[in-house]
């Protein structure tokens, strides 16, 4: 998949962790730009600059609130991101769904065996 | 009774790792097993896709280990790499190459984390470059692999 390789899209937006890190905290609902600093443990502008980028790519929108700025997510842009990933999540997903299975009878093995011990435990309890 | 996710998360925390991450409903050491001894992972590491036709597995740190599979489509796909780390139960580190693509080899790192007699996996797929990571997502799709060797053999008809 071609990408460019400035911030111009989505992809590259949130390559960045501190990036998706204000993404997730937006997920739970706008936060005004002080709050995202207070959260994220970094100088205002450092948050600033990330903001920017994510405008930029629509991922982010503001609104005035007073004099404060308030941020909320528009997770649209994220779309091709999870298109792109979601049949090789999709691959993993049928793999762990006979893993499952495979784990179902070491379970049932396992308590098989610890109730046969236990019996074993019990008989040799009564001999002594 | 048990809630387990069915569903494989994958997430992409930076330009050259893939994230994998799934609850299993079944103690650390159970799971382990199902990775790491033969018999079991024949049973589950080709998906739907196709069989399993041959597991080797030297597990040790610098033990060679090797799966092959025959897609449903009828042709065969190889991977291999070294075991780096082995904290049994807890955590494994090793390398893997896919063998169609022998350039790109990741660096996997896997945990598992029991909670409740529940584990969660995570795998993390470290690769050297955002190329190869892009490239082993796209490999990854249901039919990237069929699509992959149809190009395989356009290319090689046009060298006749």
């Amino acid at each position: 998949m071609a990408r460019a390789a400035t911030t111009a899209d989505a992809f590259n937006a949130v390559a960045e962790p501190r990036r998706r890190e204000i993404l997730d905290l937006l997920a739970g609902g706008e936060r005004p730009v002080n709050d995202l600093v207070a959260l994220l443990g970094l100088a205002q502008p450092l948050v600033s600059k990330h903001l920017r980028v994510l405008r930029e790519v629509g991922l982010v929108e503001v609104r005035g609130d007073g004099r404060q700025r308030v941020y909320r997510l528009n997770a649209g842009p994220l779309k091709p991101i999870y298109d792109w990933v979601k049949p090789y999540e999709q691959a993993w997903s049928r793999r762990f769904g006979r893993l499952d299975t495979v784990l179902e009878e070491l379970v049932l093995e396992e308590l098989v065996q610890g109730e046969r011990e236990a019996e074993e435990d019990g008989e040799n309890g009564r001999d002594e | 009774m048990a809630v387990t996710s069915s569903r494989a998360v994958v997430t992409l925390p930076g330009d050259t790792q893939i994230l994998i991450t799934r609850e299993f409903d079944a103690p650390a050491h159970l799971v382990y097993r199902a990775w790491t001894e033969p018999d079991l992972v024949r049973r589950w590491w080709s998906g739907d896709r196709g069989e399993v036709t041959s597991v080797d597995i030297d597990l040790r740190v610098g033990g060679v280990w090797r799966f092959v599979m025959t897609a449903n489509a009828g042709f065969e796909v190889a991977f291999h790499g070294e075991y780096r780390e082995i904290v049994p139960a807890e955590r494994m580190v090793w390398t893997e190459v896919f063998e169609g693509m022998p350039d790109a080899e990741a660096l996997n790192t896997i945990t598992f984390t029991e909670a409740d007699g529940h584990t969660t996996v995570r795998i993390l797929v470290q690769h050297a470059s955002q190329e190869h990571r892009d490239a082993h997502i796209n490999f990854g799709m249901e039919d990237g692999l069929q699509e992959a060797l149809d190009q395989l053999e356009a290319v090689a008809r046009s060298l006749r």
